[in-house]
């Protein structure tokens, strides 16, 4: 369904702006969505200053300097702070992205960080994510063969192998899918850039044998027909992959499996 | 305990404007115009069927200038979604969908949407 304002029990207020870091010469101001599950409250924008002579260069750098520097609360997920985890995905300065590998610098004014769009929060910036890996499940993930497994491995060729690339590399993070105003309003029955990217991963495959019937799981006018190319999964994805491109590429199936 | 449901995080409201989904947007806009706009041309062909009067009041209400802001409007909504279509029938092909090449295709709508209609009404209403 298409509601372009959220409930107002959900419309984020004015929070705290917590103090300047004392002594601190270079600062930059950080604002951040706020959920407090123990409180009945609305969630809320709170202000913070990092001390960039204390701080690493990236955004997810500043978040942790104000976790251990300023404010305990503040929550998050974060792993591997190089871009192959997929866990701080966020929405800053308005796009989707990872913090780990989105820079300070990369922006002027304050930083506003809130956590991806149009998601059930858990606390602060931490959405919860069910059904979007129920999403990727969905897809079946995974080779599917009817012949007999070959005695030693599935065989590829090269360039089997290289139809794989720019799809394979996807880290699950759900920056593409949270980016796309068409899974914000259908996102319980449209499967969304990151699944489809993937549900084409294992179309193309040379060794799966079940193309056929995974088109048919998706031949649906909501699964996968509700992409309407806006294009901004393909903008924010932080690996470079381009979900647009890959679900074009499944209607363009589709088509052909019609025609052939 | 949970004291309240979990809040929806905000998306239109803080998500930053890219060109492709503006575009996006004004194709359907444009797309619902056109249904109000036909209703325009249905109304302005059914006066000429019945009789030259009704064609008059009719010619004068589009003549007037809110008639031909409508009509203007109507034309380049018209132009838009037309390109829009062509757009969206190049993507179709998986052709022009790599950076820089969407956000070209997206503004080549929106520029060519304004240039077409501009010509138009130069062409058939402001020097005719």
């Amino acid at each position: 369904m298409v509601e372009l304002m959220l409930p107002k029990a959900d419309r984020p207020t004015q929070g705290k702006s917590w103090p300047k870091p004392a002594g601190a010469k270079r600062l930059r101001e950080y604002h951040i969505y706020r959920y407090d599950p123990d409180q009945s409250a609305n969630p809320r924008i709170d202000t913070y200053f990092v001390n960039l002579d204390d701080c690493g260069p990236m955004i997810l750098d500043g978040l942790l300097w104000i976790k251990n520097n300023i404010d305990p609360t503040l929550t998050l997920r974060r792993s591997c702070r190089e871009g192959i985890c997929g866990s701080c995905s966020m929405n800053i300065n308005g796009l989707n992205t990872l913090a780990c590998t989105k820079g300070m610098d990369d922006s002027t004014g304050p930083i506003k960080i809130y956590p991806l769009p149009h998601m059930p929060v858990v606390k602060d910036l931490v959405p919860d994510l069910s059904t979007f890996y129920a999403q990727h499940r969905a897809i079946e993930p995974w080779l599917k063969t009817t012949s007999p497994t070959p005695a030693k491995e599935w065989t590829q060729t090269v360039p089997q192998r290289a139809k794989l690339d720019g799809l394979y590399e996807c880290i699950l993070c759900a920056c593409c899918s949270t980016s796309c105003p068409s899974y914000w309003w259908n996102g319980d029955k449209y499967l969304g850039p990151a699944a489809l990217l993937q549900a084409y991963r294992w179309l193309i495959d040379s060794r799966d044998e079940t193309t056929n019937e995974r088109l048919d799981d998706l031949e649906d006018p909501f699964k996968l027909y509700r992409c309407h190319t806006i294009m901004n999964c393909a903008k924010v994805c932080p690996k470079g992959l381009n979900p647009a491109k890959a679900i074009a590429e499944i209607k363009k199936m589709m088509v052909e499996r019609k025609v052939a | 305990m949970t004291v309240r449901s979990r809040p929806i995080s905000p998306h239109l409201q803080i998500y930053r404007w890219t060109i492709t989904m503006a575009m996006s947007i004004a194709h359907r806009a444009t797309g619902i115009a056109l249904y109000a706009g036909t209703v325009l041309l249905v109304i302005w062909l059914g006066a000429a069927a019945s009789s030259q009067q009704a064609l008059n009041v009719v010619n004068d209400i589009y003549a007037s200038w809110f008639g031909q802001l409508v009509l203007f409007a109507y034309t380049w909504a018209l132009f838009h979604h037309m390109l829009g279509g062509i757009r969206h029938f190049i993507w179709d092909f998986t052709i022009g969908m790599l950076p820089g090449q969407r956000e070209m295709l997206a503004w080549a709508n929106l520029i060519g949407s304004i240039v077409l209609t501009v010509l138009v009404w130069t062409v058939f209403v402001w020097t005719a």
